[in-house]
């Protein structure tokens, strides 16, 4: 223990605690900006400067270590003025046309800047030049880069993708895509954790709602929405509301003031890629000696972007099966298209999901399998949604609950949980023990894949069949996880993999909230609506039965390999196009 | 993919170090008399280049430092764009993570205290104090404003001769100069941006060398005027020579028993040959100089009776008493203060050091004499103890050099701490106190304790050589105005309230250089000229030769040699060799000639006459 002095309260902190937190033990709240916890303590911003008697120079508190007999000042006048100053440095080269941010009202250095009462810009503003393209998924303003380095620090560090990089030196030294290549030429999953983790909008979603009002506009579109399982669990925080309160019900309700012709759960065809997935599992065991195993999930389209960019050996043992969110769409413009017995054509296939790298899954030439345009049309991530919510004067908190429409809103607990790490896993489990077995295993019987471990393993028993998983979530677990496979220290059966820690709860199109993680308590709401939810299987969904019954046949028929299945081979990530 | 990689250099690299060279280089030929705030600000914009770009204050704050120092500069900025660069300033030296930035915050608040006055008159008045007022940098370096580029040319040319007589036009001692002179002409030679300074020294001394017999000038029609002059060291005799040019009736008075003051009393010959010195003392007194030495000016005759027995007096003594270093036992025989030894060689008057272990105290140019004086003299072992480091050492770095070379121990950041005495009162040995180098402080780093033990060096002798002071009591009681020890002249040489009193060189700047003590004659003899109602001009009818226009192509520098070690420590004959004609002739050649070119072109490259 070390005792030291802050703004003249005595306060005794662990060894190794840094002044950020040792005031913070104090009650006192020490402005940061660049800072996040455990993942970036470079002191780049110079705002969390404080006072050390005996020093002549100021000392940043988030990574200067608390030592014996330490008198810190946090607001000296030599403090107040340095802080400010710094943050005017910092606006000065910050586009500070807030009124058309994306981040507005939920931007760390507005807010600073509001609290320091900076009221007027001593310094010239001096903005550097954007060379971005707009169409791409993701979109990186120079203007309002702050140079935090968190995004640099995300993707080396959680995800291993290493996309940024500090770019240039002297004045113009910025962030981007890292050894001078342009986005389009980088191994980026789109997994989004840098937009996420961004304190300001220098980086955000494409917006596509545009899109989307301009379908709702045509007399002539069928507008079918579908909505991811984690959407549910995070879409309310922009309006304050409690996870609770904010249902997919009340969504549902909102979406249908909007005007969707036809709202529908993505926990269906979550519920459907079981049915597949887990069929293509059960072949493949019965054929354990021609196969390579193990066979990863292929429903998270940034693991897929990751394993083909960075192993593109292994592109062969992904599931077939697509991702939930593109079954829906070749079914909405197949299936549906003639349970309402319209053109396919007419038909917008628009989806919620908590994701970035589901906008450029869609757009892939390979997903249009019902040969009526893409399958899905447009992509929202949840705060394009909210955005949508409010551009649209809706307010959610008088909205009543209103269930999703017949027959594509029936989605069972195994569907919903695809939200959170583990969660396709255990659900797959499900519906293969019953399949193997012939009945169902108690619905919980699975949940040692739960959990916010980064690489979580466990054995089942099949009938007579020894299961060996494995769920991974966060890329750089991912990678850890492949590197073992491939030095042969671990061997499993089937793998789950997430892009983002916590799975799609902790997505990175979902709303963001600074400093916080919030992928485990969206995954417990999920996991909650499961054990709420009186269907726990995925092969007891009944609309999923029933298209079963008039459409596709049997999982794995033509008709499901034509529009259920693609080919991961089709397309190409900019580091298969360099082997070739 | 390897694990590890060998770094090896790129094109750009390589380059970009070639350009931090010549960017040194550039920076230490910086013409003097810039605008401090563009230069200022252009030193900012290369810090700001330097920065990683990590940390707010350096990468956007210098940055905008940038752009304040520009409204400055343009015009654009008020005073409270100073203040606001201060506050900017400081804030960034307060937060920078690392000395690329707070150093470079730092570089412009001393601007801001150092030459506010300028950042004001651009805020103000859109102008900048400063103007550029010497277009030649080695003539403005010159104390005494010598034609260099002139004589350098006439070297080139082999017109020898032309050039003494050129150079003694503003410097009557070339061949002293041409020795040991400290060349302060040279550090910012416009030839340094190419590659290395002119060897001005080493060209002058080769003129001298090879102009063969340069008669003096003719001195103008007798004025009848009386001028005494107190003192025969450079400064005195380069007065009394302009003086009697001017045609007055000039007397040295000279305490000592030969003219030349320090440079016979204090630089030993080895550095510069007596018979030079004599020879070159001689050609000036040929123009009618009166001599009178084993005079000294205090008692009798005192100050005021020489003034009351001529129109003029010029005070130039020099800075010839000992420092005492007041420790314990410096009476002890053997200790025995630099200057006196020194003298005593002048006189010719050689102790016999054989056998003796001797210690030297000090670090300066005297203390570096002494020392290789002592190795001539046959000391056994010579030892220079010093508080600082040896680049601390106010010695020119070849002479510290040379005397190592010729065996002397350099015994660095050790304090002297006292003298011991053996039961004869002899010395016996000096106690010393090592030291650890400290902060610095007024540019200079500062010793202090290092906690280790006192160490004991046994010695036979102690040479001390820490300093001169100056005899100024005998003319303080004279109503001379002393301040600090040294006579207060003013920068015309005058002495305030005393008409016909001047005063110059070492005894009233301090111990320093020949170079300046020549200016401070040169300076006296002109306004004493104008004190006595005449305005006569010293010129000359030398022809500067046309530029040549082989000058640009790359050539380093031609540096002196010296004579071996083993074969120069035997005697006190000249260490120096002189340049060969082609080394003459190539080094020569390399001078830009910035009296023709550049603003020397605009301005004019040269004063003609004084």
């Amino acid at each position: 223990m070390v005792k030291l002095t802050i703004d003249g309260m005595e306060l005794q902190v662990k060894d190794g605690t840094t002044i950020l937190d040792a005031a913070l033990q104090a009650g006192i709240h020490i402005p940061t900006l660049c800072y996040l916890k455990n993942l970036n303590k470079i002191g780049a911003c110079r705002v969390c400067m404080v006072e050390v008697e005996g020093n002549s120079k100021l000392v940043t508190a988030c990574n200067t270590r608390a030592v014996e007999g330490m008198v810190v000042h946090t607001n000296s006048p030599k403090v107040r003025k340095t802080r400010k100053i710094n943050v005017e440095l910092i606006l000065s080269q910050h586009d500070t046309n807030c009124a058309i941010c994306a981040r507005s009202g939920n931007c760390s250095l507005q807010k600073l800047a509001n609290d320091l009462d900076i009221l007027e810009m001593p310094f010239e503003k001096q903005l550097p030049k954007t060379r971005w393209n707009p169409d791409y998924p993701l979109i990186r303003d120079y203007k309002k880069c702050i140079k935090c380095m968190r995004c640099v620090q995300v993707c080396d560090k959680i995800q291993t993708l290493h996309i940024w990089d500090v770019a240039g030196t002297g004045s113009r030294t910025t962030v981007d895509v890292s050894r001078n290549r342009r986005i389009e030429e980088a191994d980026c999953a789109l997994c989004g954790q840098c937009v996420t983790h961004c304190p300001v909008g220098a980086l955000r979603e494409r917006d596509d709602v545009d899109k989307v009002l301009d379908a709702l506009a045509d007399p002539e579109k069928i507008t079918v929405v579908q909505m991811a399982p984690s959407v549910r669990a995070a879409w309310g925080e922009e309006f304050g509301l409690s996870r609770e309160f904010a249902t997919a019900e009340r969504l549902v309700a909102a979406l249908r003031r909007i005007g969707f012709s036809y709202i529908f759960d993505t926990d269906f065809s979550a519920d459907l890629t079981i049915m597949e997935e887990g069929s293509e599992f059960l072949e493949k065991l019965k054929n354990k000696d021609k196969e390579t195993f193990p066979m990863f999930t292929s429903c998270c389209p940034g693991w897929v972007r990751f394993l083909k960019s960075q192993y593109p050996d292994m592109i062969g043992q992904l599931s077939t099966a697509k991702s939930p969110q593109q079954m829906f769409g070749a079914v909405a413009k197949s299936y549906y298209a003639s349970l309402l017995n319209v053109d396919p054509n007419r038909i917008f296939c628009v989806s919620l999901m908590p994701c970035i790298a589901k906008k450029h899954e869609c757009a892939l030439p390979v997903m249009s399998d019902a040969h009526a345009g893409q399958d899905v049309d447009v992509v929202l991530t949840t705060r394009e949604v909210d955005r949508l919510l409010r551009a649209e004067h809706i307010v959610p908190a008088e909205l009543p609950e209103e269930p999703f429409d017949m027959p594509l809103g029936v989605g069972t607990g195994a569907g919903v949980i695809f939200g959170a790490t583990g969660g396709v896993m255990e659900a797959a489990l499900r519906s293969a023990y019953y399949l193997v077995t012939g009945s169902n295993p108690d619905p919980d019987a699975f949940r040692a894949v739960r959990g916010m471990d980064g690489w979580k393993e466990s054995e089942f028993m099949l009938g007579e069949t020894k299961l060996k998983v494995a769920v991974a979530h966060g890329l750089g677990n991912a990678r850890k996880l492949i590197e073992a496979l491939r030095r042969g220290e671990v061997s499993y059966d089937f793998v789950e993999v997430m892009a983002c820690p916590g799975g799609c709860a902790g997505g990175g199109g979902q709303p963001i909230h600074d400093g916080e993680e919030l992928g485990e308590i969206r995954g417990k709401r999920l996991y909650a609506l499961d054990g709420a939810n009186a269907l726990r299987f995925s092969h007891e969904n009944p609309s999923v039965q029933k298209c079963y019954e008039d459409y596709l046949g049997s999982p794995l028929s033509h008709r499901a390999h034509e529009l259920l299945h693609t080919d991961h081979h089709a397309w190409k990530m900019p580091a298969e196009q360099k082997e070739q | 993919m390897s694990r590890l990689s060998i770094i090896t250099e790129n094109k750009a690299q390589t380059t970009v170090e070639e350009l931090y060279k010549d960017l040194e280089r550039r920076i230490s030929a910086s013409p003097p008399g810039l605008c401090p705030v563009d230069l200022a600000s252009s030193f900012l914009k290369m810090c700001h280049a330097q920065s990683c770009g990590k940390c707010v204050p350096c990468r956007v704050g210098l940055g905008q430092l940038e752009k304040l120092m520009e409204d400055v500069l343009d015009g654009n900025g008020t005073l409270e764009t100073i203040d606001l660069i201060e506050s900017t300033a400081s804030s960034i030296f307060y937060s920078a993570d690392c000395a690329i930035g707070y150093e470079a915050a730092l570089m412009v608040l001393k601007g801001i205290k150092g030459f506010r006055n300028d950042f004001e008159e651009h805020v103000l008045r859109g102008r900048c104090i400063c103007e550029l007022n010497q277009p030649v940098p080695c003539v403005s370096q010159c104390p005494a404003g010598v034609d260099i580029p002139g004589y350098v040319a006439l070297v080139a040319e082999g017109n020898y001769a032309d050039a003494v007589r050129l150079i003694r036009k503003d410097n009557p001692l070339p061949s002293v100069c041409g020795l040991i002179c400290e060349h302060p002409c040279e550090v910012r030679c416009r030839r340094t941006l190419m590659d290395d300074p002119i060897n001005i020294r080493g060209l002058k001394r080769f003129a001298v060398e090879h102009a063969g017999e340069v008669p003096v000038p003719e001195p103008a029609e007798a004025t009848g005027k009386k001028v005494a002059v107190i003192g025969g060291g450079p400064g005195g005799i380069s007065a009394a020579y302009y003086l009697r040019l001017m045609g007055h009736d000039v007397t040295i008075y000279e305490q000592r028993k030969q003219l030349g003051g320090m440079l016979r009393y204090g630089i030993p010959s080895y550095r510069l040959p007596r018979e030079t010195l004599d020879q070159e003392i001689e050609q000036l007194l040929s123009t009618g100089i009166h001599v009178k030495t084993g005079v000294t000016v205090g008692e009798s005759p005192n100050i005021l009776e020489l003034r009351s027995q001529y129109d003029a007096v010029y005070i130039a003594i020099g800075a010839h008493t000992d420092r005492k270093i007041g420790i314990e036992g410096e009476d002890a025989e053997g200790v025995i203060s630099a200057v006196e030894l020194l003298r005593g060689i002048g006189d010719s008057q050689l102790p016999d050091f054989t056998g003796k272990d001797i210690i030297v105290i000090g670090g300066g140019n005297v203390a570096m004499d002494v020392a290789r004086s002592a190795i001539r003299l046959g000391a056994k072992r010579l030892r220079i103890a010093y508080r600082r480091r040896r680049e601390d050492m106010t010695a020119m770095p070849e002479e510290v050099e040379g005397a190592i070379a010729e065996g002397c121990e350099l015994v660095e950041l050790h304090a002297p701490l006292r003298i011991e005495e053996d039961a004869e009162g002899k010395v016996a040995a000096l106690w010393v106190k090592p030291q650890i180098i400290g902060p610095v402080v007024n540019g200079r780093p500062k010793p202090m304790d290092s906690g280790q033990p006192e160490v004991r060096l046994a010695c036979d002798m102690v040479l001390v050589a820490i300093g001169q002071g100056i005899e100024s009591k005998n003319f303080e009681k004279y109503g001379i105005p002393v301040k600090r020890g040294v006579i207060d002249a003013l920068n015309w040489s005058g002495v305030k309230d005393i008409s016909g009193v001047f005063a110059g060189g070492d005894c009233v700047t301090g111990p320093a250089t020949v170079i300046r003590a020549i200016a401070a004659g040169k300076v006296a003899a002109a306004n004493i000229d104008e004190f006595l109602g005449y305005h006569h001009v010293i010129s000359t009818d030398v022809q500067i030769p046309k530029v040549r226009m082989d000058t640009r192509k790359s050539c380093a520098r031609v540096n002196m040699k010296e004579r071996s070690v083993c074969e120069r420590v035997k005697d006190f004959q000249l260490i120096e060799c002189g340049m060969t004609e082609e080394e003459a002739m190539q080094e020569s050649r390399r001078c830009l000639r910035c009296d023709r070119f550049g603003f020397g072109s605009f301005k004019g490259g040269r004063v003609e006459q004084w």
